[in-house]
């Protein structure tokens, strides 16, 4: 599994890696977490408010800051 | 609305801190709780109901929208969809994108972008405690009249060549949009509530911290009447020249505002100085110039600069008229 954080570096974005670290050691999951930055890479995936979430390519939320418990959710299945 | 905490805080002044509210320091002290308690309660109701409508309007949903519209009505729903789709200047580059690579037309994914930060809900929640409903209905108005003139007059100018060669190569997916559950979307509403009033409530405290010693100790009318009142037609240009570089937080100079307005200064001055500070920032021409070129960032300015002056005339000669 690979896990994508999208955004250009705003605060929102940095929060929301903070809770995607926090729901992979909760889970004890060995995955990869990768930060996108580029603009180009991020309206690639079509997303235009961010942080975004990607879990394998799926976009799984956008524009907001999903709570621990929620990402926990897009991880387990 | 506000009868009850005007009545609890003059008890307050007069019977906790002994002071009669007609001394300079009694009704600075009041302006200043009041107008913090009133400020505070408006602004958390306001972000909670729009974060609400928000979370069905997300950018990549406005794109699907605005994709069915043509002409003047492309340009007013794009205007009308900046109040309630959610906008932070980091997205700005990212949502320009999308919208041209969706073939929007130029000129109406700038309706979008100039309404959008000159309405936010913050603005709105202010104006509504400062000024009552009738200005701050205005207010929204005249921000999505802006947005629907400006980005008319831009899609005439046929300024297409002016946006980066790469922006038009590039290409988006389409991206199912995730609808959240109405649980979800209460708590993001709550969660936007907490996150603005955390950011502004420090600006918001010094901004009617001055405007509480404006209230209190400035003279009377004359001098400010005199070089900003409604009567000088100069005031609200300079106004606007002065809110270009100024990209503070817009929040806290409407206190600022109330208590100059108070004092003789223009309605429209002021209000047009507010849209000026939110929709002509810097920062946000600096994001933009990644995609546009500079003649297309100076047209833009401009053409709203002058819209915002207008505005600020139409606010002089009516405001006497409706209040």
């Amino acid at each position: 599994m690979v896990i994508k954080v999208l955004g250009s570096g705003c605060s929102a974005c940095k929060k929301l890696e903070a809770n995607v670290k926090e729901a992979v050691n909760e889970l004890d999951l060995n995955v990869r977490i990768e930060k996108v930055e580029d603009i180009k890479d991020i309206v690639a995936y079509g997303v235009m408010k961010t942080p975004a979430l990607v879990v394998d390519e799926q976009v799984k939320v956008m524009g907001r800051i999903p709570k621990v418990k929620e990402i926990k959710k897009y991880l387990s299945n | 609305m506000f009868y009850w905490l005007d009545q609890l805080i003059e008890y307050l002044v007069e019977n906790v801190f002994g002071l009669s509210m007609d001394t300079q320091l009694g009704s600075s002290i009041h302006f200043f709780f009041y107008d913090t308690i009133k400020i505070i309660i408006l602004l958390s109701i306001m972000i909670f109901i729009i974060s609400y409508i928000r979370s069905f309007f997300p950018p990549e949903r406005t794109k699907k929208i605005l994709e069915k519209f043509s002409g003047i009505k492309a340009n007013i729903m794009a205007s009308l969809l900046g109040i309630v789709t959610p906008f932070c200047s980091c997205s700005s580059v990212p949502i320009f994108i999308g919208f041209v690579e969706a073939g929007i037309p130029l000129g109406v994914t700038f309706s979008f972008l100039i309404t959008s930060p000159i309405v936010n809900e913050a603005a709105f929640a202010v104006l509504l405690a400062a000024f009552g409903w009738k200005i701050a209905l205005i207010y929204v108005m005249t921000g999505v009249l802006i947005g629907v003139i400006s980005g008319a007059i831009i899609g005439k100018l046929k300024m297409e060549k002016e946006v980066e060669e790469y922006v038009y190569q590039m290409k988006t997916a389409e991206v199912n949009i995730i609808d959240p559950s109405t649980q979800e979307r209460i708590i993001f509403a709550l969660d936007n509530v907490r996150d603005i009033v955390k950011r502004v409530w420090l600006y918001l405290l010094i901004g009617i911290g001055i405007g509480a010693a404006i209230h209190g100790y400035f003279p009377d009318e004359g001098f400010l009447a005199q070089y900003a009142g409604p009567e000088n037609p100069f005031a609200v240009f300079v106004a606007v020249i002065l809110g270009i570089p100024l990209y503070s937080n817009a929040i806290g100079t409407i206190p600022i505002a109330e208590a100059l307005i108070g004092k003789g200064v223009g309605i429209g001055t002021a209000l047009a100085f507010m849209m000026a500070v939110t929709a002509l920032s810097l920062p946000e021409m600096i994001l933009l110039r990644k995609v546009i070129k500079p003649k297309l960032i100076a047209t833009f300015v401009v053409i709203t600069g002058i819209g915002i002056i207008l505005v600020g005339y139409l606010f002089n000669l009516l405001v006497p008229i409706i209040r």
